[in-house]
């Protein structure tokens, strides 16, 4: 083959050519903006080589805003290819790169630096700390996480789209059956984004076990601090099992070897198998920091303190040791005997118990609240009807001898967008409302945060309640089209104008970004919503040192304390403070693992090793390298204390 | 220069040789395959708690208790991880 033609879209069609002249004229424009407002020195000193937890956090969240976009632009294609019976907008192979690249995109290019960000973002203000434990670090998982991301991103027109479904099981993974590089995109890409996702794993446990501001037992600890940890540690234990499963399938594509093959002792199931023990406690990691977010927005909203924080703690414990015990239930029909499934079917069910205490917990918080339905209220109390209903579907599911009707067709698909969606991406942009006056010292507009929340759940029930019926009715999930004569039509078409509807509140997420930085009134102070926990007893905009002076905490609420009990939460006088230095390190080394993965995806040997060597070099120059940090003078604390209205003494 | 002397790591680095001798017998001797599979299970582990208590200074700081309780916790997954994947691709397939 010549070695051009490797990098040519195997299927082409009209919309990637189209989407490949889209993609080059934005790139054109951005370079050229960029260059034309003279900002490279801007961002290069500010943002690339940024060390800050804030910055990193918000470069999650742009990541992770523009995930959401090209996820959901696949989603609408897919429902608009099934709409109507026999449509021939996708060809089926297109369906099939539409599909796979928008389950990878929305787990883990869009919902994981979603919550990445509130990790980054709230987690060291929560606990009074000035930084996470391992700033640089934090940069490069970042950097690593954005060169996965984009590498997984211009796979579509650089070689081909993986195709083979976000789960890629083999054996139709396999070279035998996948021949273009899209598996090849699958395996790199995901590798060095989970590397840096295990390195924010180790980083944030670190952070808060050993961070935490004086007086802050564990049991002390807010709820979303407690849920990030729980997270964190599900991520430190779940990932290397990702690790390794990539690497191998890896080694099965570019190097022959025979782990996920059909002969020579290759066992295919156990990609399956494997996936699972990583995939499961994969949706905890986004779920419980969801969790945590509705637990800190619902007491902030029924003014009273979380009811139950004992059993709150407790549930998530359980559950995260439970998500490492019921991984198989994602394969009942895979040829297991019944004593196999009925013990995952158990312990899957057994997941329910704690999700209820949950659930219970925040409707007791509710009770006798003071109750003020602001967006991000309004967000999580769409939340607990809906995502109750998917949590029904899945105790249904669990039943592993029912799973035999339900496996592979639409209503799994309705079950797990039912979690998901108002479980994980309600959260998201449920805990984005409540923090972007932290962030970025203004609100978003309350009324357009409305019609966004309900429109997003109109929209989601139409596109998702078809689902269960035509699944149950047989529809096939990963179906490209169907006969007419199979009578699903109606209900896709209805499923189609809740996902186009769902669409139009993204749209309008967006003009609400727009319509609050133009006419938001900047003069909010820095506790809008009159909340509990310290990221709210900091000026805003956040200094880079977070606190003054570091906070001493009594209670589970130290900032409602301060308030409301007259509680002291600054002690002491001004001292300097050590903050670390920035560095360009992260980004050059991030840089070198693209080039590396984009060689090992089209198999250029000599540019692979090379590059090995140059994330091998970047590696010794840290561990020689002489970096003690820098400290900000008492002085300059003061100016910056008095410039952002008063010092808080 | 008795406390000077590490002894503890000396022995250590040869007992940890000794252990991958043993390993080795299973690759150079013809044992059958369940003994082979026991003396290097055994071995492994052995070897691996070796590592960690001698070389990686497992129990030496006050917050011995949070490392052991992470090593079991790791150890409780790895277990259920394995037996639970051979129940279903091999005991009960």
């Amino acid at each position: 083959m010549d070695f051009f033609d490797r990098f040519a879209v195997p299927h082409p069609s009209f919309l990637i050519y189209a989407s490949m002249v889209g993609i080059g004229l934005t790139m054109l424009a951005i370079v050229v903006g960029i260059t034309y407002f003279k900002k490279w020195g801007y961002l290069w000193r500010e943002w690339i080589t940024t060390v800050d937890h804030k910055r990193i956090g918000i470069m999650y969240l742009l990541s992770a805003l523009l995930m959401l976009f090209r996820g959901g632009v696949d989603a609408v294609m897919m429902r608009y290819q099934l709409s109507m019976p026999e449509n021939t907008f996708l060809d089926s192979q297109h369906y099939n790169e539409v599909f796979s690249t928008h389950g990878v995109v929305m787990i883990l290019f869009m919902a994981m630096p979603f919550i990445i960000f509130f990790f980054n973002y709230l987690v060291p203000l929560q606990i009074g700390a000035r930084d996470v434990a391992f700033p640089r670090l934090n940069a490069l998982s970042f950097w690593l996480f954005f060169m996965g991301m984009g590498l997984f991103n211009i796979s579509f027109i650089v070689g081909g789209s993986p195709d083979a479904g976000w789960t890629s099981y083999f054996p139709l993974a396999g070279n035998e059956f996948s021949t273009s590089v899209g598996t090849n995109y699958y395996m790199i890409a995901i590798q060095i984004a989970g590397i840096g996702t295990l390195m924010t794993g180790i980083n944030f446990i670190t952070t808060i076990l050993k961070m935490r501001a004086p007086g802050m037992k564990l049991m002390k600890m807010p709820m979303f601090t407690w849920s990030a940890f729980i997270a964190n540690v599900i991520i430190v234990f779940a990932f290397p099992v990702l690790t390794v499963l990539l690497a191998m399938g890896t080694m099965d594509r570019l190097f022959g070897t025979n782990f996920f093959t059909t002969d020579n002792g290759g066992m295919d199931m156990l990609w399956a198998n494997l996936f699972w023990v990583w995939g499961h406690p994969e949706v905890y990691i986004l779920i419980l920091p969801a969790f945590g977010l509705y637990s800190e927005i619902i007491s902030t909203f029924a003014r009273r303190n979380l009811y139950g924080y004992k059993s709150m703690v407790a549930s998530m414990v359980v559950i995260s040791l439970l998500s490492f015990f019921v991984w198989a239930h994602h394969f009942f029909t895979m040829g297991q005997g019944p004593l196999a499934n009925s013990i995952f079917s158990i312990t899957t069910m057994a997941i329910a118990v704690p999700t209820g205490v949950k659930i219970f917990n925040w409707l007791f918080t509710l009770w006798k609240g003071k109750i003020e339905f602001t967006t991000p209220m309004l967000y999580s109390m769409l939340f607990i009807p809906l995502f109750t209903l998917g949590g029904v579907t899945g105790v249904m599911l669990a039943m592993s001898a029912a799973d035999y009707q339900y496996h592979n067709t639409m209503f799994l698909v309705a079950h797990f967008h039912n979690v998901i969606i108002p479980g994980v991406v309600y959260a998201m942009l449920a805990g984005l409302t409540f923090y972007w006056p932290k962030i970025f010292g203004f609100m978003l507009n309350e009324k357009l945060g409305k019609w966004t929340a309900w429109l997003l759940s109109v929209g989601f029930v139409l596109a998702f309640i078809p689902m269960y019926i035509t699944g149950l009715d047989g529809q096939a999930r990963r179906m490209y089209t169907y006969s007419e004569s199979t009578g699903f039509s109606a209900m896709n078409m209805v499923s189609f104008i809740g996902a186009a509807i769902m669409a139009i509140a993204f749209v309008l997420l967006v003009y609400n970004i727009y319509y609050s930085i133009r006419y938001s009134p900047r003069n909010i102070g820095s506790d809008p919503w009159d909340a509990r926990s310290l990221e709210w007893a900091t000026h805003t905009p956040v200094p880079e040192y977070n606190f003054a002076i570091t906070p001493q905490v009594e209670s589970t609420q130290p900032f409602w304390d301060s308030k409301k009990n007259g509680h002291q939460l600054f002690k002491g006088d001004i001292e300097k403070i050590h903050m670390p230095n920035n560095s360009g390190l992260p980004f050059i080394m991030s840089c070198i693992f693209f080039v590396f993965g984009f060689a090992m995806i089209f198999s250029i040997w000599p540019l692979a090793i090379i590059t090995l060597i140059g994330i091998l070099g970047c590696l010794a120059y840290r561990s020689f390298e002489k970096d003690h940090g820098r400290y900000i003078s008492v002085e300059e604390i003061k100016e910056t204390e008095t410039r952002l209205r008063g010092a808080k003494k | 220069m008795k406390e000077l002397f590490p002894i503890k790591q000396v022995m250590g680095f040869a007992f940890s040789l000794i252990l991958t001798v043993i390993a080795l017998l299973v690759y150079f001797t013809d044992m059958s395959y369940t003994v082979g599979m026991t003396v290097l299970l055994i071995t492994a582990f052995v070897q691996a708690g070796l590592q960690v208590v001698v070389f990686m200074h497992a129990g030496e700081t006050k917050d011995k208790g949070s490392i052991y309780l992470n090593i079991y916790y790791a150890l409780l997954i790895a277990l259920i991880t394995i037996f639970g994947t051979l129940l279903v691709l091999v005991w009960d397939m």
